[in-house]
């Protein structure tokens, strides 16, 4: 990952964490030189948001960090975890390594581009 | 008679069942338990002193949304912009599932909060909206004379 805006945090970097967690709806688009990923983290700050790509799979895991006054009582809970985690299957035409990241409002957009291999490239017809 | 057609614990065994049911459903797909309502998603809670909203609305320009208090109803309105590309061609949508477009969530305070002190802050794609509870009907020590 060549990014800044995305930073681990120890208790995070664990992959163990199997518990039940929210999966956060996502929008995937593809273009000629790669794929954008937008995903909806409410409550999310940058730096309880991780995102990394092992071998084949990219993982999105984050915290929901909620300031709630202490004496507070819910009575009503759509959002009921405070965790959320996905993960994709890459496919071998997208690089890894140039994967960047952006958080701004609760939502994350992920740039994965395709390998230089694998981008469209228009072939001049020589003419004899 | 009636009454030993049900063994004693009946209601108790539904719950359970019912609880059960929750159960499976939330491990095998959180997100439709927790977006499924409508967007945005809400959270509600109060303190003696107030009564806290979560809205979990990501994307939004905070200066689009509008929230309105009439006679101890709280309405939440906005529209979140479309993401995904024109379709020209050019480009694929693989997955949409974030929402698109208008929305708009109702919901009815307490009878007891003070319409004059709402506060409304939007971080983190959170719109957290915080109404105080009127002087006269937080709880009091009365002292005996």
């Amino acid at each position: 990952m060549s990014n800044q805006s995305v930073t681990q945090t120890p208790e995070q970097a664990s992959p163990s964490r199997e518990e039940p967690a929210l999966l956060p709806p996502v929008d995937v688009i593809e273009d000629a030189t790669g794929i954008t990923l937008y995903a909806d983290l409410p409550g999310v700050p940058k730096d309880r948001l991780n995102v990394r790509v092992e071998g084949e799979t990219l993982l999105i895991d984050a915290d929901l960090v909620l300031t709630v006054p202490q004496d507070m009582q819910a009575s009503h809970a759509e959002v009921q975890r405070t965790h959320y985690r996905r993960a994709f299957t890459l496919s071998r035409e997208l690089d890894p390594d140039k994967v960047s990241a952006e958080l701004s409002q609760g939502v994350l957009r992920l740039r994965i581009p395709k390998a230089e291999h694998a981008q469209p490239r228009r072939i001049t017809v020589q003419v004899a | 008679m009636y009454r030993s057609l049900f063994p004693r614990d009946l209601f108790a065994e539904v719950d359970r069942l019912q609880r059960e049911l929750q159960q499976s459903f939330d491990t095998v797909s959180p997100s439709i338990r927790g977006f499924a309502r409508g967007y945005p998603a809400l959270n509600v809670g109060s303190t003696p002193k107030s009564v806290e909203v979560y809205a979990f609305a990501p994307g939004i320009d905070p200066a689009r949304i509008e929230i309105n208090l009439e006679r101890g109803v709280l309405t939440i309105e906005g529209e979140r912009a479309r993401t995904l590309p024109a379709d020209d061609g050019k480009a694929t949508a693989h997955i949409n599932e974030r929402f698109e477009g208008r929305f708009r969530r109702v919901l009815s305070l307490p009878d007891d909060i003070d319409p004059a002190a709402v506060n409304a802050s939007y971080r983190d794609g959170v719109l957290h909206v915080s109404v105080q509870r009127r002087e006269s009907a937080q709880p009091r020590r009365i002292e005996v004379q």
